[in-house]
C-alpha cells in the first residue's frame, strides 16, 4: 500500500468531527489530527473546504472530502476491515435515512432548545427533540441502532450519546432520560461504553465547562 | 419466486416535485418498469401514511414491499439495487464527491434560487445575489465536462434536474435572469444536453403544465 497521508481537520468537542474519528478509529486508520480554529478560519481550511468552510474535513493523499455522513461513507470504502454500513442495499437505504434524520430533526432542535433566549421558541424546540427521540425509541429494535453490533446511524447519533446530556445539565432540561425513552437511555450508555467510542469521546469536563459559559452568556445578553 | 409480485416498483409522487422526479428519472434511467401514484399532501392516503410515517412527504419508494424515503436516499438505493447504467463512478473519492455535490444541491444551491424566486421587493436583491454566487459554484465544478457524471448522466445530474429544468421556469414567472447563456454558459450548455436526453426529456413534466403550476402558486 503506498503512503497514506491522512490529515482530519476539526475542532475538540464537535459532534460531527467525533462521528469522523470514531470511523477512522474503527478502520484502524492513523491519522494527523490538525486542530482549528473556527473564529480565525486558517488558509488550509478555506482551501480545503472553500464552499462551506467548516469542519470536519478529512485530507486523504492532499484529496479533501467534506460533511461528515459522506466522510464515514468514504472511509468505509477506503479502507478495508469492519464494516461501518450493512451490505444489503435496502439495510444501507435505512442507515443512510435514519442518519439524516438524526441530522436533520435532533441536532438543531437540540441546540435550539437549550441555546435560545426566547421561552416559547425554547418550548417548541424541546417538544420537538421529544418527538425525535420518540421516533428513534421506537425504531431502536436490538442492541445498538445497527444490530447487535453498532453501525452508521449509532455512529451518526454519537451527540445523542455524550452532547445531549451534557447541554440538558447545562440548562437543566430533561431531555434524554431513563423515564421518558428508555431504550434509546440505554441505547447511550451502551454506546459510549464500547471501547472504540470511548476513546474517541472529547473529554467531558472541558465540554461542559464549553457549553455552561455559553449558556451563561447568553442569558446575561439577554438581560 | 413470482418475478413480477416480487419485483413490483412503486413510486408515491408529485408530479411538479423536482425531488418526485428525481426517483423518476432514475428509474427510468435504469429501465426499471414501476407503478406511479400521484398523492395528495392535502389529504395524505393510508399508503403514503403507511409507506412513510416519519416524514409523510413524498417521493417514496416502494420496492418488494420495503419503502425508502427522501430522494437522494432513494437515488442511491436505486443505484445499488440495479446494476446497469451506474450513476456513481466505481472510486470511493469521486464517489465522496458526487455525494457532497448532491447534498450540496440540496443544503445551498437549490435552497438560494428557490428563495431568489420567491422573494419580494425587500430580499430580493440579497437573495438574487445569492443565487447567482450558489449558480457559479455549481459552473465551476461542472467545469468542461458534458454531465456531472462525465460523459453520461450520474447522480450528481439526476439532483440537479431543479437546475436543468426548473429554474428556467421559475426564473420566467420571477421576472429575473438567473440561469442565463450570458452569465452562465457552461452551466447552460449543460442544461439543454440535460433536458435533451432522450431519457431525462421523457422523464420531465411537461412544461407548459409545470409552468401553469407554479404560475398559480405564485398568484396567491
Amino acid at each position: 500500500m503506498a503512503e497514506e497521508d491522512v490529515k482530519l481537520l476539526g475542532v475538540l468537542g464537535s459532534p460531527f468531527v467525533c462521528r469522523v474519528q470514531i470511523a477512522l478509529k474503527l478502520k484502524g486508520v492513523e491519522y494527523q489530527f490538525v486542530p482549528q480554529d473556527l473564529q480565525n478560519k486558517s488558509e488550509e481550511l478555506l482551501k480545503y473546504n472553500p464552499i462551506h468552510k467548516k469542519v470536519p474535513v478529512l485530507v486523504h493523499n492532499e484529496k479533501p472530502i467534506n460533511e461528515s455522513l459522506i466522510i464515514v461513507e468514504y472511509i468505509d470504502e477506503a479502507w478495508k476491515g469492519k464494516s461501518i454500513l450493512p451490505a444489503d442495499p435496502y439495510q444501507r437505504a435505512l442507515a443512510r435515512f435514519w442518519a439524516k434524520f438524526i441530522d436533520d430533526k435532533v441536532f438543531i432542535a437540540a441546540w435550539k432548545s437549550v441555546f435560545t433566549v426566547d421561552k416559547n421558541e425554547r418550548e417548541k424546540n424541546v417538544e420537538e427533540v421529544h418527538e425525535a427521540f420518540q421516533i428513534l425509541e421506537d425504531e431502536l429494535k436490538g442492541k445498538f441502532f445497527g444490530g447487535e453490533e453498532f453501525g452508521f446511524v449509532d455512529i451518526a447519533a454519537v451527540n445523542i450519546a455524550f452532547w445531549v446530556p451534557l447541554i440538558q445539565e447545562v440548562a437543566g432540561l430533561q431531555l434524554l432520560t431513563n423515564e421518558k425513552f428508555p431504550k434509546l437511555y440505554k441505547w447511550s450508555q451502551e454506546f459510549m461504553n464500547q471501547p472504540t467510542i470511548k476513546e474517541c469521546l472529547p473529554p467531558r469536563d472541558p465540554i461542559f465547562g464549553f457549553f455552561k459559559s455559553r449558556y451563561e452568556n447568553l442569558l446575561a445578553s439577554a438581560n | 419466486m413470482d418475478s413480477s409480485d416480487n419485483e413490483q416498483v412503486r413510486l408515491l409522487g408529485k408530479w411538479a416535485s423536482p425531488f418526485s422526479n428525481r426517483v423518476d428519472l432514475a428509474l427510468k434511467l435504469k429501465g426499471v418498469p414501476y407503478k406511479y401514484s400521484e398523492e395528495d399532501l392535502a389529504n395524505k392516503s393510508v399508503d403514503l401514511l403507511n409507506y412513510n410515517p416519519v416524514h409523510k412527504k413524498v417521493p417514496v419508494l416502494v420496492h418488494n414491499g420495503n419503502s425508502i424515503a427522501e430522494s437522494l436516499v432513494i437515488l442511491q438505493y436505486i443505484d445499488e439495487a440495479w446494476n446497469n447504467h451506474p450513476f456513481l463512478p466505481q472510486e470511493p473519492y469521486q464517489r465522496a464527491l458526487a455525494r457532497f455535490w448532491c447534498k450540496t444541491l440540496d443544503d445551498k444551491i437549490l435552497p438560494a434560487i428557490w428563495n431568489a424566486c420567491w422573494s419580494n421587493e425587500k430580499g430580493r436583491e440579497k437573495a438574487v445575489e445569492e443565487a447567482l454566487e450558489a449558480l457559479k459554484i455549481l459552473q465551476d465544478e461542472l467545469k468542461d465536462k458534458k454531465f456531472f457524471g462525465g460523459e453520461t448522466i450520474g447522480l450528481v445530474d439526476i439532483a440537479a434536474n431543479f437546475i436543468g429544468y426548473w429554474v428556467s421556469i421559475l426564473q420566467e414567472i420571477a421576472g429575473l435572469e438567473l440561469l442565463t447563456i450570458e452569465k452562465f454558459p457552461k452551466l447552460y450548455k449543460w442544461s439543454q444536453e440535460y433536458i435533451n436526453h432522450p431519457v431525462i426529456k421523457e422523464g420531465l413534466p411537461p412544461r407548459d403544465e409545470l409552468f401553469a403550476f407554479f404560475k398559480a402558486s405564485a398568484k396567491k
